[in-house]
């Protein structure tokens, strides 16, 4: 299971990371996120957790946060380096899809 | 290891086939694909689906409609078919670099959400520009929204919208349009929407990359041009067959869809059947991708009774 982010965690668990950290921004009425969802949390018991921690955000009751990193379309799934947004890409993708457009923004 | 019968792609036809092929004892594997459930999954309320009196919602529908499949013995695989060979049986199909072999594919790969195939749309995609009213509206909460298409799943969109923005302006590059009757009667009745005929977007417009603005219109009877603020663009223009993976390999129609014999669900292959949108231009509904999706694993059965 992911880790979940909500308004009161989001400072320390991915602002202040020392890992890089990947954000699945969801919601319960998306049919995508849904399909998406089983194969971020096979992806997440896979990846090691000093390269990068992987979570999740509610954007329905996390709408504060949507709000602030401007999460306009969902699933949508942003890279955090140093509290920073290094990437972002949306959408429904095959698990090896998934994990090549993730690690290919850690590797820089 | 060979199987029986293999299917890809995951909506009302791909499940289906599964639900009847499981039954038939027939042990099915199912390719999900990169869009798993297909087009319901970013549908809202499906109301025309029979023995839901009330409607119920798409992704609901075919979260019910894996289940029942994997109830019967589906083997379900969350990967995208890369390659086909069908030039001889057993007929192999790769995926993430491995290849599976079976005596009978069931092709039901659906169709996917068309764009509008301009540079801007795909830089503000996901930043404003989306195809999933139900799933992106939510963040257009008391903003000014566009919607781009003239069917039911505009007309639908754009119903769905006015619930969270406070202005939808329908966008239709005819005077007609192609919805029913019902949905049109609604879009006349919601005062928060307003419709644009005979008009076609030629670019989406914004701040740096990541805020839509506005889109720029060409009327196409004036060629007059003209722009519109907006907050957000949600293209809802149709839907083509998702069918590069058989070009070549099986006989298809000028659109792209697979061809047919008229009465069932066989391609121009023996052993290769198909279901669903992916070979239907016409109907397009869940119910009879479902049905087809029923022919082509009955078909199945009989031909490796045969085989």
């Amino acid at each position: 299971m992911s880790l979940e982010l909500n308004e009161t965690n989001f400072e320390s668990e991915v602002t202040q990371s020392a890992v890089p950290v990947l954000v699945d921004f969801w919601a319960p009425w998306c049919g995508s996120c849904r399909s998406m969802a089983p194969m971020v949390d096979t992806f997440a018991a896979e990846v090691d957790p000093k390269q990068l921690k992987v979570s999740k955000c509610n954007a329905d009751e996390n709408s504060a946060l949507a709000a602030r990193f401007n999460i306009l379309a969902i699933p949508a799934f942003v890279i955090f380096k140093q509290g920073q947004e290094v990437a972002r890409f949306s959408g429904s993708f095959s698990p090896e899809e998934f994990k090549e457009k993730v690690m290919s923004h850690l590797k820089v | 290891m060979s199987h029986k019968v293999i299917i890809i792609g995951s909506g009302p036809a791909g499940w289906t086939a599964a639900i009847y092929a499981g039954r038939a004892e027939l042990a099915p594997v199912v390719f999900e694909g990169a869009e798993p459930g297909g087009q319901l999954m970013s549908t809202t309320a499906v109301e025309n689906f029979p023995g839901f009196p009330e409607g119920i919602q798409g992704s609901d529908l075919m979260d019910h409609m894996r289940a029942q499949a994997k109830r019967f013995g589906a083997e379900v695989l969350s990967q995208r078919v890369d390659q086909v060979d069908f030039s001889a049986r057993p007929f192999k199909v790769t995926s993430n670099n491995r290849i599976y072999e079976a005596d009978v594919v069931i092709v039901s790969t659906g169709a996917s959400a068309r764009r509008l195939g301009i540079e801007s749309e795909q830089k503000f995609y996901g930043r404003g520009v989306s195809a999933c009213a139900t799933c992106d509206g939510f963040f257009f909460k008391n903003k000014k929204v566009v919607v781009v298409g003239g069917g039911d799943a505009a007309m639908e969109e754009a119903m769905f919208l006015t619930r969270f923005a406070t202005q939808v302006v329908l966008v239709h590059r005819r005077e007609n349009f192609r919805a029913s009757k019902i949905m049109q009667d609604r879009v006349a009745q919601q005062p928060k929407i307003s419709i644009i005929r005979n008009a076609e977007v030629l670019e989406i417009l914004g701040q740096d990359a990541t805020r839509v603005t506005g889109i720029q219109l060409k009327d196409v009877q004036t060629g007059e041009i003209s722009e519109l603020e907006t907050d957000g663009v949600f293209v809802a223009i149709g839907h083509a067959p998702n069918t590069k993976l058989f070009e070549n390999i099986l006989d298809l129609d000028e659109h792209g869809y697979i061809k047919t014999k008229p009465g069932t669900t066989q391609t121009s292959l023996p052993g290769i059947l198909a279901a669903g949108d992916v070979q239907d231009s016409v109907y397009r509904q869940a119910i009879t991708a479902a049905g087809s999706g029923c022919m082509a694993a009955i078909e199945a059965e009989r031909m490796l009774r045969e085989v």
